[in-house]
């Protein structure tokens, strides 16, 4: 019986697929399953219906794209993999290397991405020289969030080097104000631990030790200054900041219970959400120090079978980086354009400082990738650092012994 | 029949109703611990947004809302689909109903061979499957998916249903037998002589005992088959996924705004199946049903 | 013919069972086996490159966090589970009037998505929101309960909520048990004067003694897959100071791209159940089968 329904759908699904042939088609896996972020892939169903194509939504959501990573790997092995996937960072090449990714050249020439794309951005969307994703939008990680009112009444600005910062935490303990809301997960630590890293030692410096893993950086007293500012930094958070979601930690500095937030840019989100208007209730801000962390967010390429379905890939990568979409879905989502010729007219103040300084850091060779939210390293190899970064934050380990600790930590991976 | 108070008698009236008294003070205790989380979680649903996020997690609603239930069931997005859960619930039943009697049904004949119809190297095979179920699904899904690739059942309900069964028959197997086992071998011997054969002997004498230990069987699949996560994520596609990946695709956001009260909600919903299996199935436990029959 | 079909049946019954199980248990294991010699990382490549994934997994202090968080945790998880387990069934076979009730609110825990529950659990046993705040609310200025946030105890709060969540169905295999129970015997005895906690530890729990092992090997399947728990509670954190062998193994596997590590742990995960079931199931059959 129930045999008889299952083959009587997948008469009616071969039925209709029969019909549709010569439409352009595609099954979409991602993980933007929620409120804001589910309305902004909507957008992009809607413009991709207009142009005549079929999206097949396949959204699985968990641990920041986990779980839909596990149903990639079982979907390419069983010979069945979907159009386009959520993907970014050097895992769009990995996954290049086992041979799976389709080329996107044609499109990408055609609506000239070379030209609109910042220079770092547009390197990760290539595999050996040919493209093969589409990038969706840029969040900024080395942010930095205030509740306006605790620093207006302790006479605190924002901080634009980590002393001043350590001396406004000084100042609202004495006030007996949390000066950092944190969560404590592990990627929370070292979405931390990278702003520092790049406050402290400067973009060459991160770029050395977090981008190319060079032992004598990691080793380094620079490094070691690093764990140091991590641990004043433990003494800055509420006792009970373990396990913490992000957004309870953002409530946290909405409500007043803490002076700062270190988060990426979706954060506003949360503020906008309750309400909150940027430069009257909260502040935003870069981290103490230059450079720009960016985390790109990407749809990668694979490998389909069928006319139908490489017409839908060519038109959804069309259609990610078109400006109409661009635009909508980053107002929607706190992040901003990846392309670069996109009005920013309608944009908060937030958005705008993120742009300005995208353009000025791509000039000066200081736009970096996030090694936190997968932009940098492979995976093992940031897991590797993350793990001796949360050890570290979360126990009276030594700076020193941290320093040591990852050096050993990255060579087990390389 | 093991009633404490009838040992006791007539003799201490006074006694046993202490002994009644404190019997139901502590279970109710035991209840309070088993409820706690279940309060924090209704009392969430029933929340709004701004009153969640002004900070009292753990207190009564001050205005009680259904808005996260109706939102749970029919509007939350799980995707670009903001259809809620409801979609998704056919998916679940029709792989879960399938899945939880074939796997009983399996279970139950085998567990009958092992307990009453031993041959050599009958426990060997007891022992294999048994330890198939310590087997951590995170290492079958890759080699799973590349055989039901093979098999062409990839991405449907029936290999779904396929890979449950497959690892759901080492507990049904496993209950079966250890319950079965304590079941007289005299019966089945007797049972013999008068000429009745193996499926004749399981059918008029374990069968009408099994009724405990095919509830427990039920519930254990169904929980286990419904609840599943890991499975359903990575053997469905688009149109066949379960009601589990829903769940998470409405809990999990990674950079959007978390909507507890519609989370907490949307669990509870999730879980509505398993708990009317639970008090449905769980009438059956009366002891002495058919009692009568082992001695008969 | 019919006769050989007779005397066969039941290896016939059993041979679908044992068929599957070779190829997707076994086979599976064989397969693990080999990727944890490899050099695999996103996906399976099948070039042997010696035993390095286990030198590294040996190496790794996350992993030995892990495995003395498995010890811990199991042991604490089965014990207290099955103790709980058996004196709810107990005290719910004395003619409880509410026993439908109290039942399906033993069992619940089970019904119910680890993902959302961890949170409330999350949110009770944070000190800032939940028990702790409440009880010095009541006046007890004193009261602490801080497991969760403090890497020595948080792997503790993993067990409250595990046993939360699974001493129900153990409390129904015993009252499956308890209820198989000839009642014959018991009359028998408690006409004979024999003290009901007698009649209990003496007749009623030895005659269960299979039932003791379905619940062994449920609540051990449980403890080390436990997954869901510990990502939705801690996520393995204060630290790693919660990691366990199944997150260290899928964290590997899916978000580091590292297969070859990731099937070495599961190796020697199953290795370690192995060590501890066998010599159980050993002795268990070959009592039951004299």
């Amino acid at each position: 019986m129930k045999y008889t329904v299952f083959a009587a759908a997948t008469a009616a699904l071969c039925a209709f697929a029969t019909t549709s042939t010569a439409e352009p088609q595609a099954e979409v896996l991602h993980w933007w399953t929620s409120g804001g972020e589910a309305k902004s892939v909507a957008v992009l169903q809607q413009e991709f219906k207009d142009a005549g194509g079929t999206w097949t939504d396949m959204p699985v959501a968990g641990g920041g794209g986990d779980a839909a990573m596990t149903a990639l790997r079982a979907r390419v092995l069983s010979g069945n993999a979907p159009a386009a996937v959520q993907l970014k960072g050097p895992a769009i090449q990995e996954w290049y290397e086992e041979g799976v990714l389709s080329d996107i050249s044609s499109v990408a020439e055609e609506n000239g991405w070379a030209d609109v794309l910042p220079a770092a951005i547009a390197e990760h969307m290539k595999c050996e020289g040919h493209w093969c994703a589409a990038p969706v939008n840029v969040h900024r990680v080395d942010w930095i969030w205030a509740n306006k009112k605790i620093l207006e009444d302790n006479g605190i600005a924002m901080p634009t080097t980590w002393d001043e910062f350590n001396a406004a935490a000084e100042k609202l303990k004495a006030a007996g104000i949390t000066p950092l809301a944190h969560g404590g997960q592990s990627w929370q630590d070292a979405t931390v631990f990278e702003t520092v890293v790049l406050g402290l030692g400067g973009p060459e410096f991160f770029h050395k030790a977090l981008v190319e893993l060079d032992p004598e950086a990691l080793g380094s007293d620079t490094m070691k200054a690093v764990f140091d500012q991590m641990r004043l930094l433990r003494g800055d958070v509420d006792a009970n900041f373990s396990g913490r979601d992000w957004n309870l930690a953002t409530a946290m500095v909405m409500n007043g219970e803490a002076a700062f937030q270190i988060m990426g840019d979706w954060a506003k989100g949360e503020f906008l959400a309750a309400g909150k208007v940027p430069g009257e209730d909260f502040l935003c801000a870069s981290t103490p120090g230059d450079g720009y962390l960016y985390n790109v967010d990407s749809f990668a390429m694979f490998e389909v079978e069928g006319d139908d379905k490489v017409e839908g890939q060519k038109l959804l990568a069309k259609l990610i980086v078109g400006p109409s979409f661009q635009k909508v879905f980053n107002l929607n989502k706190g992040s901003i354009p990846v392309r670069t010729d996109v009005s920013l007219d309608d944009f908060d103040m937030c958005a705008h400082t993120s742009a300005e300084e995208m353009a000025s850091s791509s000039a000066n060779g200081s736009l970096l990738p996030s090694y936190a939210h997968g932009m940098a390293l492979r995976g093992a190899q940031s897991g590797a650092i993350t793990d001796v970064v949360t050890a570290h934050f979360n126990s009276d380990m030594s700076s020193e012994d941290a320093v040591k600790m990852l050096v050993d930590a990255v060579a087990a991976v390389q | 029949m093991t009633d404490l108070s009838a040992t006791q008698g007539a003799a201490r009236p006074w006694g046993k109703i202490a002994l009644r008294w404190g019997l139901y003070v502590l279970l109710g205790l035991f209840a309070l611990y088993y409820l706690v989380p279940l309060f924090v979680m209704v009392t969430t649903s029933l929340k709004s947004l701004d009153e969640i996020r002004s900070g009292s997690l753990i207190a009564l609603p001050r205005d009680v809302t259904f808005d996260a239930w109706a939102k749970a069931w029919s509007g939350a997005c799980t995707g670009i689909q903001c259809e809620g859960l409801r979609p998704y619930f056919f998916n679940s039943i029709a792989m879960a109903i399938p899945a939880v009697m074939i796997s009983t049904v399996i279970g139950a004949m085998n567990g009958y061979v092992v307990a009453q119809w031993k041959f050599r190297g009958a426990n060997i095979i007891f022992s294999l499957l048994l330890f198939g179920c310590f087997i951590p699904f995170q290492v079958v899904l890759l080699p799973m998916a590349k055989m039901l690739g093979v098999l062409g059942m990839a991405g449907t309900i029936p290999g779904l249903i396929m890979v449950h069964v497959i690892y759901g028959i080492g507990f049904t197997t496993l209950f079966f037998r250890n319950y079965y086992v304590t079941i007289p071998v005299e019966l089945v011997k007797a049972a013999k002589i008068d000429g009745a054969g193996f499926f004749r002997i399981f059918w008029s004498i374990f069968l009408p005992l099994s009724l405990p230990i095919i509830v427990v069987s039920v519930i254990w699949q169904f929980t286990q088959i419904w609840n599943d996560f890991l499975f359903g994520v990575s053997f469905s596609q688009a149109g066949t996924q379960p009601v589990t990946v829903a769940l998470n695709n409405i809990v999990n956001s990674t950079t959007g705004v978390k909507e507890y009260n519609v989370d907490m909600a949307a669990a509870i919903i999730a879980a509505l199946p398993t708990l009317l299996v639970y008090v449905v199935a769980g009438k059956y436990f009366i002891r002495g049903l058919t009692a009568g029959s082992v001695k008969g | 013919m019919t006769l050989w079909l007779e005397r066969h049946v039941p290896k016939l019954v059993l041979a679908p069972s044992f068929a599957a199980i070779l190829l997707f248990v076994y086979g599976f294991i064989a397969w693990t086996g080999w990727i944890s010699l490899t050099k695999s990382r996103l996906m399976p490549k099948y070039d042997i490159e010696g035993v390095q994934q286990y030198t590294r997994l040996f190496d790794a202090p996350r992993w030995d966090v892990a495995m003395n968080n498995l010890y811990i945790f199991g042991a604490l998880f089965i014990v207290i589970a099955m103790v709980l387990g058996l004196l709810l069934a107990i005290l719910l076979d004395q003619k409880i009037r509410t026993e439908g009730v109290l039942r399906t609110i033993y069992l619940y825990p089970m019904a119910l998505s680890m993902i959302v529950t961890g949170t409330a659990w999350k949110w009770i046993l944070n000190p800032g929101l939940g028990l702790e705040k409440v009880v010095q609310g009541w006046g007890f200025e004193n009261f602490k309960f801080d497991w969760l946030v403090n890497p020595d105890y948080a792997i503790y709060t993993i067990v409250i909520a595990a046993v939360w969540q699974s001493s129900g169905f153990v409390m129904a295999l015993f009252l499956a048990g308890l209820r198989s129970v000839d009642s014959e015997i018991i009359k028998a005895a408690q006409v004979d004067g024999i003290p009901t906690t007698r009649i209990y530890t003496a007749i009623i729990i030895p005659s269960m003694a299979p039932i003791f092992l379905s619940a062994f090997i449920v609540l051990s399947h449980l403890a080390i897959k436990s997954f869901d728990l510990v990502i939705a509670m801690t996520n393995g954190g204060p630290g790693y100071a919660t990691d366990l062998p199944a997150t260290y193994m899928y964290a590997m596997a899916f978000s580091r791209g590292d297969l070859g590590q990731a099937a070495s742990s599961a190796m020697i995960m199953m290795l370690v159940v192995f060590t501890i079931v066998v010599p159980y199931l050993y002795s268990e059959l070959r009592t039951r089968n004299d």
